[in-house]
């Protein structure tokens, strides 16, 4: 073979395959307007109401930023706000923990555990969070499921009712679907047959696993951590359950702000500010899932 | 990618059993080292079995397997330190090529400008060091190979296993990436296990090659072997073309009469024993001729009408229809008499120029 041939070219797909110009072109005029009935709502109850809130937050009782001035001034609000965080970056790396073993676990059992495993997750989903919730009053208090146990094992008691861990553990039960799902989706798609490979080139199985396959499964760890963090920062019910006077956060002070004191203008105040800090957050984090790799660009 | 000497692999009684399926039923292989030995088979003759326990991704039933002199029974795959190109290319699409290329020396603890230089190398090798900083997805399908296969080499293994790695890609880059394989392994020196599925692939490429069927090897051999000398039916028409007669036969001296369509053809040679005996003629080797002319001393001559005439350049291939329906494949060189479809025509060969095989209805069965 002492001729040399020259690379044929390859051609890219890089669009459809061309489809008749008719079926491509479908897009009946005025589609947009299936969306009506949603951006209604929407606007209704979600846009409108948050302006108002923005508003007043700025005018009620009088113009200004004195509702903003009062929040930052005050010792408590600072500490709230800032164990609001705490509490959400809890309740975040406790749902990681739990849920990617969980999420790695589903991939690889066989169909009908996965059917079970995939059960397990939606069924709180079924529930409501108040019933969730006083479940785990009852197992979490001092006289509560946890607490018999340790003394029929003659331990001392541990509180947990009305105590930080006691609303991050009932907050990640509550939020850990949010994690587990997202991770799954991500796994699911990851080719376990690039682990053989990285073997065969000379990796050890857990070595291939840390290097390739965790960082092909971080896209869904970040959406998962995203999410959870920022339904976190918003929860209610279960924090105002399970929680104590020591374990207050920023929403139970909305509510007492708007519901007890009648004061829209410092509850609105609390609330841009969480939604401020929400965005800022986000800002922050959008480079961390922009994936390289997952770019649909392609060259010849 | 220093010139290394390949491993010899060494397989003797070897079976893999899945439950109650035997996916490779005692099979002997003894590759050399420095040879490029293509597995050749239809889908489920255990060829890429073959591979994987070469490659340490399964283990063998009962058997043993040395590598390099050394038997790698139980040793995982990772400390096998062999080459493996996937179908699938299993390019980390996380890393850039060049990480890819750099990551089994990474594994061995290559570091700094060295890593680098072999990095550098071993693309130059598949002519893909100016894509050293693309992602996987930014490169087509047969780009991605070629970086599977620097990856796969950079490392210097004594042996490179192949899984049909260009079973993806199309006709006109398979046939240059065969050659570029081809060059790489002249280049090398290192052992090449080949998996396909394409005999004209395996033709190409390989030293010898070993036919798969049914989870053993029928046959191993060159490629000149396997097409001119057959060892059962099943080869004989898995590699090239092939017309396969079937008729009453009996013995006639040290020769066989077989009666086809009324018609009986003299073979040279008897098969031993109590087989049913099958002729198989390739295409080259038979003559079409006009009923009754030219004959040729001791010729054998069946009568058929042409079904199918194509004009190849470097001469003709036609279809001839046989008295008893078999057709019949025939290869005419450049300026030999030309026919056309619905004409009647003889096949015409010599008693020598065929060979003769214990009958198999399993041969038919697994190509279609």
């Amino acid at each position: 073979m002492n001729h040399h041939p020259t690379e044929p070219q390859e051609t890219i797909v890089t669009d459809m395959p061309d489809r008749p110009a008719l079926l491509k072109r479908w897009r009946p005029r005025g589609a947009v307007w299936l969306a009506a009935p949603a951006v209604l709502v929407l606007l209704l109850a979600l846009a409108y109401p948050l302006a108002i809130v923005v508003v007043r937050s700025f005018t009620d009782p009088a113009p200004g930023l004195d509702n903003y001035v009062w929040f930052f001034q005050s010792a408590v609000n600072r500490t709230v706000l800032q164990r609001t965080f705490v509490v959400a970056a809890w309740v975040t790396l406790v749902s990681l923990i739990c849920a990617y073993p969980y999420a790695y676990a589903m991939t690889i059992v066989g169909r009908n555990l996965r059917l079970a495993l995939i059960l397990c997750v939606l069924v709180p989903f079924w529930l409501s969070g108040v019933v969730r919730t006083l479940a785990w009053v009852i197992l979490l208090q001092d006289s509560g499921v946890i607490n018999s146990f340790l003394r029929g094992l003659g331990l001392p008691p541990v509180k947990l009712i009305r105590t930080l861990p006691g609303v991050v553990i009932g907050m990640t039960q509550v939020l850990l679907p949010f994690m587990i799902l997202p991770i799954y989706s991500v796994m699911k798609g990851i080719d376990t047959r690039l682990l053989q490979a990285a073997r065969s080139l000379g990796a050890k199985p857990w070595r291939a696993f840390l290097q390739i396959y965790v960082p092909l499964s971080l896209p869904g760890v970040y959406a998962g951590a995203i999410i959870v963090f920022i339904l976190s920062l918003g929860f209610y019910i279960t924090p105002a359950l399970l929680g104590g006077p020591r374990s207050i956060l920023l929403s139970s002070l909305v509510q007492n702000q708007v519901l007890s004191l009648l004061n829209w203008g410092r509850g609105g105040a609390m609330g841009v500010v969480l939604l401020v800090a929400t965005f800022v957050l986000l800002a922050i984090a959008a480079p961390l899932m922009r994936q390289k790799h997952s770019s649909t660009r392609r060259e010849a | 990618m220093t010139a290394s000497a390949g491993a010899a692999i060494e397989i003797r009684k070897a079976s893999k059993r899945y439950g109650a399926f035997t996916a490779l039923n005692d099979i002997d292989l003894h590759i050399r080292p420095g040879e490029f030995m293509t597995l050749l088979g239809p889908s489920g003759s255990g060829k890429t079995t073959t591979l994987n326990l070469i490659a340490g991704f399964t283990d063998i039933s009962s058997g043993t397997l040395e590598i390099g002199g050394r038997s790698v029974t139980g040793l995982p795959s990772h400390k096998r330190n062999i080459g493996v190109v996937f179908q699938h290319y299993a390019l980390f699409p996380h890393m850039t090529v060049g990480k890819n290329v750099a990551y089994p020396l990474t594994l061995r603890g290559i570091k700094g400008d060295d890593r680098e230089k072999r990095v550098k190398r071993a693309l130059d090798m598949v002519k893909m060091a100016d894509f050293a900083h693309r992602y996987p997805n930014e490169l087509s399908g047969g780009q991605q190979q070629r970086v599977a296969l620097a990856r796969a080499l950079v490392f210097d293994p004594p042996l490179l296993l192949m899984d049909e790695p260009l079973g993806a890609l199309d006709k006109k880059l398979r046939e240059w990436l065969q050659l570029e394989i081809k060059r790489i392994h002249r280049e090398l020196g290192t052992t090449f296990v080949y998996v396909t599925h394409d005999q004209e692939e395996a033709l190409v490429l390989s030293d010898r090659i070993a036919v798969f069927n049914g989870g053993r090897i029928e046959q191993i051999g060159t490629g000149r072997e396997l097409y001119d000398h057959p060892a059962t039916l099943f080869v004989g028409r898995f590699i090239g073309d092939s017309t396969v007669l079937r008729g009453k036969s009996e013995a006639a001296g040290d020769g066989t009469v077989m009666t086809i369509g009324g018609q009986r053809i003299f073979a040279q040679g008897r098969l031993p024993g109590e087989a049913r005996p099958v002729i198989l003629l390739r295409p080259e080797r038979v003559g079409l001729k006009r009923p009754g002319a030219d004959a040729l001393t001791g010729e054998n001559r069946l009568s058929g009408t042409v079904t199918e005439a194509i004009y190849l350049g470097s001469g003709s291939k036609y279809e001839v229809r046989l008295a008893d329906g078999t057709i019949a494949v025939v290869r005419s060189p450049l300026g030999a008499t030309d026919f056309a479809i619905g004409d009647t025509a003889d096949i015409a060969f010599l008693p020598t120029d065929l060979t003769l095989l214990p009958d198999d209805a399993s041969a038919d069965v697994t190509l279609t």
